[in-house]
């Protein structure tokens, strides 16, 4: 059946993420609020972060989208808490590298659950979907003004 | 019909592939139809034989390209019943064709305080254009409500089109609800009231006949791409004595007169719409389209699409959990069909699809309004065209089932 390929993309972790996912909602205190939208199928994702001595200290997002976005939102929000903007950077470009087929060897050790994603790399149609949240996550952190950075996804990314 | 049912996919080369180890079926034709071997190679007959610039040589090339380049205009004023091949417009697209009425038109007859008038099902490209112009006139943009079944709701639309309505824009076909709106009757109400009716056709003409003085519209706009023809062309047809009191809107070459330091006197309708050189080859390739469409009759391309409409939709209502948008009636609605799965967004709904080499759009389809009146972030759509068989449905169908079981666990 043509459907075993999807297990490529849709491993159990995935969907347990996108079903139940990790600090999903907002945040009473937020040093970065940011949205990012993907303006391609009009998901949209908000992310609030907050920083504690130059490190992640509590996150949240919200919004909507497919179960790869929602899932990639939920594993990235676990694996960059304790984590200084420096460290996140390391792991955003790792995280891209990976889905778009450079996966590098050590993304287990940089990446943690999120490495499972690495399957959206044999779908290309997807990749923009795995790469939301990191793409939030990057500018939240790498932004210089405090609050509400609103950005989108450009058409050939 | 001339040709027996399902036959008609053997003239589109590119339906002969597997997609995924899978027979590809092409149900994203509400985003663009495939191309029939006749168009194909019209337009490499045109490179091959043909090509010149238009209007502008003496020498033999450019007396052919020219004359295929008109006569393909008389040949789409035909197609759409239009009175006369001086009101047809080449385009880009049924886009730029919308945008010229609101920023030719518009600008000259909107003033602040006037009424512009759409529905909640309108795609982007007949929403935008009217809103931007609305906000540089200072008028008013209202919205046509719809039924609960997504056609569109006749008393709101006695209630919206006033006196101070100065412009009504509707689509012809929703590219989303696969509904046919009735637009020969709105025109009625829009012009008792003193306004005018453009008509985005983008959907409906392609798959039935259109009679532009039947429906009463002022102005009409199609893409080429989504009738078989090449993307790149379009046509936008208006009534000669609403042309030729518009303002052109690109100046330079084959739009012009008489040229002077300091005054410029430019063409007759349509050609002083079409500065710069043209999409020559994309007019040729569209007058292959009309030409193959019209062997076959409009009426008949509807028939085949209803069949195998008729066919599927049941098929798609028996699956427990599938929400089917617009018309549960296959006799109300176009090959249209947009749905979600329960718990399921429609992207992932779309991936799976494809690994069983079935195409289909998922997204908001450019109507993202229309996405928030339904109270969904997205649909998945499935669209028929002429070669696409009952067999074609039942794979959609088969798809659909086989995604349901895959994710029968849940995920979002």
């Amino acid at each position: 059946m043509a459907l075993s390929k999807l297990e490529n993309l849709y491993r159990q972790m995935i969907l347990e993420h996108a079903t139940h996912p990790h600090h999903h909602g907002s945040l009473k205190k937020a040093d970065q609020d940011i949205e990012l939208r993907n303006p391609t199928c009009g998901d949209v994702l908000t992310l609030q972060v907050e920083l504690k001595d130059g490190k992640v200290a509590d996150i949240a997002f919200s919004g909507s989208g497919c179960t790869i976005s929602q899932a990639s939102a939920s594993m990235m929000t676990d694996e960059v808490v304790g984590k200084t903007p420096e460290q996140i950077g390391k792991m955003v470009v790792a995280f891209s590298e990976m889905v778009t087929g450079n996966e590098s060897d050590d993304v287990d050790e940089l990446l943690g659950d999120a490495a499972i994603l690495a399957g959206v790399a044999q779908f290309p149609a997807r990749i923009k979907c795995a790469t939301l949240a990191w793409k939030a996550i990057y500018q939240a952190v790498k932004a210089d003004d405090k609050k509400s950075t609103v950005g989108f996804l450009r058409h050939d990314e | 019909m001339g040709k027996k049912m399902n036959s008609y996919a053997e003239d589109f080369p590119i339906l002969k592939q597997k997609v995924n180890d899978e027979q590809l079926v092409y149900l994203d034709n509400a985003a663009t139809a495939q191309k029939p071997r006749a168009v194909i190679e019209a337009i490499t007959d045109y490179y091959y034989h043909d090509n010149a610039n238009v209007h502008r040589g003496v020498h033999t090339l450019a007396e052919r390209a020219t004359k295929d380049f008109e006569d393909v205009r008389s040949k789409v004023a035909h197609f759409i019943n239009a009175p006369s091949k001086d009101e047809v417009i080449y385009t880009k697209g049924t886009t730029e064709g919308l945008n010229w009425v609101a920023a030719s038109y518009g600008q000259t007859h909107v003033k602040a305080g006037d009424e512009i008038v759409i529905s909640y099902m309108e795609h982007h490209s007949n929403l935008v254009p009217w809103q931007q112009l609305a906000h540089r006139t200072g008028a008013k943009l209202k919205y046509i409500s719809l039924q609960p079944d997504g056609q569109l709701d006749m008393s709101s639309v006695r209630q919206e089109i006033t006196d101070k309505t100065a412009i009504v824009a509707l689509a012809h076909a929703s590219n989303v609800l696969g509904v046919v709106n009735p637009l020969a009757e709105i025109s009625r109400i829009a012009h008792e009231h003193g306004a005018i009716m453009v008509a985005d056709g983008a959907q409906s003409t392609p798959h039935m006949k259109i009679d532009v003085q039947e429906l009463g519209v002022d102005f009409f706009a199609f893409s080429g791409h989504k009738l078989m023809a090449p993307t790149g062309i379009g046509i936008l047809w208006g009534k000669s004595e609403l042309l030729d009191e518009m303002p052109p809107l690109e100046f330079g070459g084959e739009m012009i007169d008489w040229v002077q330091l300091q005054e410029t006197t430019f063409k007759k309708a349509p050609w002083k719409f079409e500065g710069g050189t043209q999409n020559i080859a994309g007019v040729v390739g569209l007058g292959a389209a009309i030409d193959y469409l019209e062997k076959i009759g409009m009426d008949n391309v509807q028939k085949q699409e209803r069949a195998v409409v008729q066919a599927v939709l049941p098929e798609l209502q028996q699956i427990e959990g599938l929400t089917i948008y617009g018309p549960q009636d296959a006799q109300k609605r176009t090959g249209v069909i947009s749905f979600n799965l329960d718990n399921l967004h429609p992207h992932d709904v779309a991936t799976a699809l494809d690994m069983e080499g079935v195409a289909i759009r998922a997204g908001h389809h450019c109507a993202q309004p229309l996405m928030e009146y339904l109270n969904v972030p997205a649909t998945a759509r499935a669209s028929f065209y002429l070669y696409n068989t009952i067999e074609d449905g039942q794979r959609l169908v088969e798809a659909i089932k086989a995604t349901k079981e895959f994710f029968k666990n849940g995920t979002i």
